[in-house]
Formats: C-alpha cells, structure tokens, sequence
C-alpha cells in the first residue's frame, strides 16, 4: 500500500505538491526542489504539462521513488495510445510507482507542439477501467500478465466547471471505474469546493482540493485566457492587483484556501509553480 | 460532402513553375458546391494560368472525380487536349486527384486541400460532423457525435477544459458533451450517461479503407 494510501486510509490530512520534469536531460534541479519539500507526503510528476513536450514523467517518477520520496505520476491520454499507455503502465510498476493520476490532457494546441497529432485513444474513464484491468493481471487484450501491478489511481475533477451535473456525472464514471482518489484543479471559491464535497460524499472517495500560488495580477489573467479549465474570479485577481506584495497576497489566498480544505476534504494538492519554498507558509 | 478550399498562391506557382501547358480538370459534385472546383473555379483558374504565361490545353468537369471509371471515360474524351499537356491540374478533394492519377502517369497536381467530410449551415459555411469512424454511437448520443464535435474525441462525458458550457480547444464552441447531455435531459432519456463507454474499435477504421457491396 502506498504511503498516500495509507495515510488517506488512516483519515490524515494529506498534502502533495507538484514538480514537472526537465526540458532537457538534467534531473539535478528538480530532483533538489522535490527533496527540499516540507510538509508533504506525496509529489504528483506532471506528464507534458499543458501539452509542453518535456521529460518523460515516468523517469522522474522513477528517480523520486529511487530516493525514498512518494511519487504520483500524471498520465494523460494525449500522447499516447493504447498500446503505450499500458506499456508504460507496467514500467511504472516496476520502478514501485503507486500512485497515478489518470487524466485526458490538455490539447495539443495549447503546447509548444501544436502541430503535433493529438492521440485520446482512451478517455480518463477507460484509462481507469485498463488499470483496473492490469492490477486484475489482464491487459486490455485480456491477456495474462507475468506478475499485477499494485497501483492506486486517482483522477480530476474540475470544481468550478459548469454545467456542474455534466461535470459530475463523469466524477460517477471514473468511481465506477476505480477512481480511489480526487485531486481537483484549482479552487478559488469556498462555495465550488463546498458543491463539489455535497454532491461527492456519497461516493466516498478522497477529495484533495487543487491550491495554486498565483503570484501576481498578471499570472492570474494569463491562467484565465490560456489555461483550459483554469477560472480565477475577479476579486481574487483584484486582491493581487491592490497588493504591494503580490506574491505575498498569492500566499495568504492560497493559505485560505487550505483553511476551506482543512475544513471541507481529505487532503489539498499544491501547485506551486517554482515557489515550492513558500509551502510550509501557504500550510501554516 | 467533402470540403475543400483552393491552396495558397505561393504553394501553385511553385508547384507548377516547370510547365508550360496545362490541362484542368474539374469537379461536379462537392468541389463544385462549396465553390473550390467547379466550372466557375475552372475558368478563373485558367485565366490565372494565362496570367502566369502558361497555356491551358483543355478541361473538363467530371460528374464526380471521384469515379474512378468515369474519370478515366471523360479523360478519354479529351485524350489530345490531355497528350498535349506537360501537367494535369485536378481542381477537386483527394480523392478526385487520385482518380486522375490512377488514370494517367503524367505529372498530376492537385489544387486544392482537402479539409473534411462537412455539413453546410449556409451557403459557404461548412461544419464537420462526421469523423467516418466505422462505430457510429450517434444513436446514444442524441444525435450528436462525440467523435467529431469534442476537439480530443472523448467517450464518456467533457474533459475538464470545459468552461461556461465551452470547448477549451475554441471558446466559440460549445461543449460537445453539454450539447449531448441537453438534448439528451430534453428526449427524458439517459442515452450514453447510462453506461461507460469502452474504447473504440478503431480497426474499424483501418486505413486504406475498402468496402464491397455483397
């Protein structure tokens, strides 16, 4: 069992941050920034983040579990089909990387690729049912595998969504097959994660809020017109447009959003975007 | 029909700059419709290839270019126009080129790019809705297909790129899947939300595509 797991299981506040492997060949520096972390139990490891070609995540993953630290690895269907997916799948497990979260991807067109050929083979739901699978010791081809992995996959939900039902609706989906946990993108407002937590708890599936430092006026417009599923509210952007100390501000709104979290879910997933120093305050 | 829309300037002159005489054909079905290969298209193209100083030495609309059989008919019917060309020049989708070109060895240049299989709103305004997938589902999804309207093609409800109902790919677009489940409250009935829908067969559409008519 995972140390995520077991700490979910136990009923512990859980927080994970977020680091995304190297544009080029040298691990050194994130592999610093994610032993630095404090107060943290587990690192999700983002795949091409925002379709922005990068280090494969699964080395990475690998290099953290080398070190003793508690991977989460992001695998989206974009970039992969099938046959990929799995494969890549069974070399996570054997590197001992537990803990996936199983995701669509944002679109090629938002990347430094554009032109490149997105795949979704799979959706995040049938990528659920084909670990599922594997962990019965079947791939999708209903073939026996020598030796199951053992994972425990999460997937995402977007609290801010609308129409809300439609969101939810396919948070059902992913339970039905084998969600174990949420981790939800960013949540700006009290009432998104207060909807989200009503409508989830029958389901009674972990939900860890999505926390990001957004350190200026300027970064939040950005997110808002180019991010996909990314919504920071006006007053919130107007809180670090009046700031004399934007990054300041960015701190204090993320610290109340884990107070919501503290109060509302299971856990909180931290975005902290190259400010992963500034975790134990948005914690305190 | 199958949208197409003439290539750009640049990319025909270079294309076309070692010929002197050409011959043009055209296309009566979908390039004549959406206004990219017709007889209209035709004769403007030949008066841009005079332009260029090049000789047009004949042309000819196909009822469908892509009739393989009726291709080479009416290139028989034009065969001295066609001898004395050093190109022909295909003013119809692909699939019409490649009609000509299983017809003849002589260089073939094809004018236009072709974009997709399209409905039309209006007059000169096309939107795809059929990806030709082979494993159509149009009948759980009210009518709307998933395939083809969610930009990644997803089979079990919106990626969480959705905002306000739109499409993260274009913010002109309503969500696919908002318009599925709308139409689907609408009829009173679960549709696709009542099952998950497993991966797609896409053997199904396995390339190249043959099919006969037993």
């Amino acid at each position: 069992m995972s140390l995520l797991q077991q700490n979910l299981a136990a009923g512990r506040f859980v927080v994970t941050a977020e680091v995304a492997p190297p544009k080029g060949v040298d691990l050194a520096p994130v592999l610093a920034v994610a032993e630095k972390l404090q107060g943290v139990t587990a690192v999700n490891v983002t795949d091409n983040q925002g379709a922005n070609m990068r280090m494969c995540a699964l080395v990475l993953a690998g290099e953290l579990k080398r070190r003793g630290l508690e991977p989460v690895l992001q695998l989206t269907c974009r970039d992969r089909n099938r046959v990929a997916l799995q494969s890549d799948l069974l070399g996570a497990a054997a590197l001992g990387i537990e803990n996936l979260l199983l995701l669509s991807g944002d679109h090629s067109k938002f990347g430094d690729h554009p032109d490149a050929r997105p795949v979704f083979d799979l959706d995040a739901v049938q990528l659920l049912d084909v670990v599922a699978g594997l962990c019965r010791g079947l791939d999708m081809a209903g073939k026996p595998l020598a030796g199951a992995p053992v994972f425990f996959p999460g997937a995402a939900v977007n609290p801010a969504a609308e129409p809300f039902d439609l969101v939810l609706q396919k948070v059902c989906k992913k339970v039905e097959s084998g969600a174990r946990f949420f981790q939800t993108q960013a949540v700006f407002t009290r009432c998104e994660l207060e909807r989200l937590m009503d409508s989830i708890a029958p389901l009674q599936v972990p939900v860890m809020a999505g926390i990001l430092l957004v350190r200026s006026a300027k970064m939040a417009r950005f997110l808002n017109g180019n991010i996909p599923g990314m919504c920071v509210p006006d007053e919130v952007v107007a809180r670090l447009d009046s700031a004399t100390d934007p990054l300041r501000e960015g701190v204090a709104i993320a610290r109340e959003a884990v107070g919501w979290a503290r109060e509302l879910c299971q856990g909180v997933h931290l975005m902290t975007l190259g400010h992963e120093d500034k975790i134990p305050e948005i914690l305190r | 029909m199958i949208i197409s829309e003439a290539k750009p300037v640049a990319e025909l002159q270079e294309v076309l700059a070692p010929f002197g005489k050409l011959f043009l054909v055209g296309c009566a079905a979908c390039a004549t419709a959406c206004k990219a290969g017709g007889e209209e298209e035709v004769f403007r193209f030949q008066e841009w290839l005079a332009g260029q100083g090049k000789e047009t030495t004949g042309s000819v609309i196909i009822d469908e270019a892509c009739h393989i059989q009726r291709a080479a008919r009416d290139l028989r019917h034009h065969a001295a126009a066609v001898v004395a060309a050093d190109a022909l020049v295909v003013l119809a989708c692909g699939s019409g080129v490649q009609s000509i070109s299983s017809n003849t060895d002589k260089r073939v240049i094809g004018a236009l790019n072709s974009l997709f299989l399209g409905n039309v709103r209006r007059f000169g305004q096309y939107e795809e809705m059929c990806s030709l997938c082979g494993d159509c589902i149009l009948n759980e999804t009210a009518g709307i297909c998933p395939v083809t309207n969610c930009a990644k093609g997803l089979l079990n409800g919106p990626c969480g790129g959705m905002k306000n109902g739109r499409c993260e790919v274009d913010g002109e677009l309503d969500c696919a899947w908002k318009l599925i489940y709308e139409r689907l409250q609408r009829q009173q009935r679960p549709g696709v939300f009542a099952r998950r829908v497993p991966p797609k067969a896409w053997s199904r559409r396995r390339k190249p595509g043959r099919h006969k008519i037993r």
